[in-house]
């Protein structure tokens, strides 16, 4: 009699556990894609761009994070996750610059090619120059330091050619029949790219060497670059807070060098920059790390474009 | 090993090339020789030969410095095979600026000059961890002030120190654990291995886990919005490590119409979580079930929702007269969460707003010795604001039936303010009021009390829940 009772009970209990992974495994065959374009994911909209220059027509491009974002803190959204699970391939800025929402949507996204180190996995910064390596001793005393060295390395367009190269050894590993269009794509790109370039570097030669200041640590590629000399920051140590000690440090070092420009993400909160350029006679210019920071940047060239102009804005009305 | 020998091989050849070098062995013996001349010729070849060994000692000197230069330079070579690639792609640095300005300062913190050797174009992402874990420490002190006699904490205590070790395996899987030392000893939280390159769209988790039963289920402690955990988890849900238990989770994501997401997940457990679940038998497993609805509502805003349920064998019908498999408790729960965080000001404002209800039905025998089921209900309901990058305000409210008497019911609020000095470190206060019943005088008494917390977080970075 018992025995019948605990018999019933398991094979109901076993049926309704089958009956629920039944629902779970069979509920949709897995996405099938018609067309027979890559599909691109990349952590920023600089990848993207960058991505969609040596792609073109070849594949779909889209970004996670926008580019007002501040890349460090973005959502593990689920929404991502759909988009993940149909990517052939995941491209990421690495040296730690996701690590706080990353991670857990490559491994739910269910897509066993874009896990780290599949072939579906790219680290754009295993191609850039990379600046600001600590060398010491590495603690939180200094704030949130990346240990691998500064992520904002796209901010070089030196580092931007090797990254679509990088990507175009990449494309062309997985498309061997478009190798090509890809080759074609990365040459074009970078025709264009150094004709851009020449024409920055004219515009941003007679401010080489002029000094000034930033919110975040997101610049120095930027600054090496194009020839500034960043002396000081507005936080007092990355991703910590403007704290009034710092900030009045910060005043008098300014005044002491005559540094007149305050460069703003535009993520950042504008309340203590302005302050500060209030009192040194200042200007704040809100430039943007990235494309997409401002609804004209619609691609790599214009997001240096866009920064040099309003920096040379800038410069000259200071002066 | 290969340089070596090329290296021992030259050195030979050098050796042998001196010694026919040398010149001609003595004097011959048919020479009309004098013996100081014998003398003279004898010193000088003994100088010849004493200069030859100097010789070729400074030449083992100056081979062995290039041995060791050329060791260190591979050392420092990085590991990767980029710049190959970069070679090949003729992108050398400087290529774009051949206009650069000549007195270019160098950026305010130049990055010296072994790191640049050592890190030109890339590698740099594994040096610094090599296969090592990601570990992490999550210290989370805890005090308590004022009055409350149904469930008292201590005044201060070191509720736990979580350290999470988390790897990725090898290509198919990565692992987390997350060990808890509490004051009352140690426990392992979860620690579980991810199978992320199932077939299917599969995700399999095999270990110990927080089950998937609604939202508060899953978080860790450190991770709450609160210092406590809501009356509905100690009342019907297990208490603070609510379901958590070793077993198999395989999740899936279903097909959902445009713009949602939905995802099912099937857990099935030993069956043993704390006083909420018990095993008497190896058949008496629990499952848990999960589906979960998500949207954007827009690009800062968004909708989750989720409905659980879990079922398990109790311990109600332990030394009783009733056969103790008989005895189960179901547990139902919704939950639904909106959020708010704005893309640009991400770091200085956002607002969530979450409600979890649960039901619970659980056999037990009746004060009069009736098998019976007893049905309860609880509820919580959580917001929290974020009001600049370093606070945040939170309330939240409670009210939650007993698991074993439905008509004792808890009610309490909480106020809660968070600082957070960096994102490594969190100092919390609460305010908590309730009207408590007493599960064995079932006399009701009022608790108000407030607590304090501080968090710290050592180690690595993890990331974020969502």
């Amino acid at each position: 009699m018992q025995h019948t009772a605990t018999h019933t009970r398991i094979s109901r209990f076993s049926a309704l556990a089958t009956a629920f992974l039944l629902v779970l495994a069979l509920g949709v065959p897995p996405a099938s894609r018609a067309e027979n374009k890559l599909q691109i994911m990349t952590a920023t909209t600089d990848l993207a761009s960058l991505a969609q220059e040596v792609g073109g027509d070849k594949v779909d491009v889209e970004s996670i994070a926008r580019g007002y974002q501040d890349p460090h803190f973005v959502e593990a959204k689920p929404s991502f996750l759909l988009k993940l699970r149909r990517a052939d391939l995941l491209i990421v800025v690495g040296l730690e610059l996701e690590i706080g929402w990353l991670p857990p949507l490559i491994t739910q996204s269910t897509n066993p090619k874009i896990q780290v180190a599949a072939p579906g996995y790219l680290d754009a910064s295993r191609f850039a120059k990379i600046l600001e390596i600590p060398t010491g001793q590495v603690t939180r005393a200094e704030g949130d330091v990346h240990p691998l060295g500064n992520p904002h390395y796209w901010l070089d367009p030196e580092n931007g050619l090797r990254i679509a190269k990088g990507i175009q050894n990449k494309l062309s590993e997985m498309r061997p029949n478009d190798a090509a269009y890809f080759a074609q794509r990365y040459a074009a790109f970078e025709e264009r790219l150094k004709q851009a370039e020449q024409n920055w570097q004219a515009q941003m030669k007679p401010y080489a060497g002029r000094k000034i200041v930033t919110y975040h640590r997101s610049w120095p590629n930027f600054a090496e670059h194009f020839g500034l000399d960043v002396i000081g920051y507005v936080e007092p140590r990355p991703g910590i807070p403007p704290s009034p000690q710092h900030t009045v440090e910060l005043i008098a070092q300014m005044k002491r060098d005559s540094v007149k420009i305050i460069v703003v993400e535009p993520y950042f909160d504008l309340k203590t920059p302005n302050s500060v350029a209030r009192q040194t006679g200042g200007q704040v210019v809100v430039l943007t790390p990235s494309v997409g920071g401002e609804k004209e940047i619609t691609d790599y060239f214009k997001l240096f474009d866009y920064d040099i102009a309003k920096l040379k804005q800038a410069f000259d009305t200071v002066h | 090993m290969k340089r070596i020998a090329v290296l021992s091989a030259i050195i030979f050849c050098v050796s042998a090339a001196s010694a026919q070098q040398a010149p001609p062995p003595g004097p011959k013996k048919d020479a009309p020789a004098t013996q100081s001349s014998v003398a003279a010729s004898e010193e000088a070849r003994m100088k010849t030969l004493e200069d030859q060994m100097r010789t070729l000692a400074e030449q083992v000197t100056l081979l062995r410095g290039e041995l060791k230069a050329m060791r260190d330079a591979r050392s420092v070579e990085p590991r990767s095979e980029e710049p190959i690639l970069l070679t090949a792609s003729h992108v050398a640095p400087g290529i774009l600026a051949p206009s650069a300005p000549a007195a270019v300062p160098a950026s305010p913190e130049p990055a010296p000059p072994q790191a640049t050797q050592t890190q030109v174009f890339g590698g740099a992402s594994s040096n610094a961890k090599l296969l090592n874990p990601d570990i992490s420490l999550i210290g989370d002190f805890i005090g308590a002030a004022g009055r409350n006699t149904v469930s008292p904490s201590r005044s201060l205590e070191l509720h736990e120190s979580e350290v999470g070790l988390q790897a990725i395996i090898d290509p198919y899987a990565r692992a987390d654990a997350f060990i808890s030392f509490g004051e009352e000893g140690v426990n392992v939280e979860e620690a579980y291995v991810t199978f992320t390159s199932l077939p299917a769209g599969l995700l399999l988790k095999v270990g110990k886990m927080r089950a998937e039963f609604g939202k508060v289920n899953t978080i860790h402690n450190h991770a709450l919005s609160f210092i406590d955990r809501p009356l509905v988890t100690n009342n019907l849900v297990g208490g603070e490590d609510g379901i958590d238990d070793a077993g198999f989770s395989l999740s899936r994501f279903l097909p959902a119409p445009k713009n949602w997401f939905f995802q099912g997940t099937a857990q099935v457990f030993r069956g043993d979580s704390d006083d909420l679940f018990q095993a008497t038998r190896r058949q008496d497993l629990s499952v848990v079930g999960h589906l979960r609805a998500y949207r954007d509502l827009s690009e800062s805003t968004n909708l989750d929702l989720g409905v659980s349920y879990a079922r398990g064998h109790n311990n109600a019908g332990v030394g009783t007269a009733f056969d103790p498999s008989r005895f189960l408790t179901n547990l139902y729960s919704a939950d639904a969460t909106l959020r708010w965080k704005p893309l640009r000001r991400a770091i200085y404002h956002s607002f969530l707003f979450r409600n979890e209800f649960f039901w619970s039905a659980r056999d037990q025998v009746s004060p009069a010795a009736f098998f019976q089921t007893e049905h309860a209900f609880g509820l919580y309901s959580d917001a929290e604001y974020r009001a600049n990058r370093r606070w945040t305000i939170g309330g939240r409210f409670d009210r939650s039936g007993h698991a074993t008497n439905a008509n004792l019911t808890d009610t309490g609020f909480s106020a809660i303010l968070t600082y957070w000095p960096s994102e490594f470190s969190q100092i919390r206060g609460q305010y908590r009021f309730g009207h408590l019943a007493d599960p064995v005088t079932t006399n009701y008494s009022n608790a108000n009390e407030f607590l304090f917390q501080f968090l710290f977080v050592m180690g690595a970075h993890g990331a974020h829940p969502f």
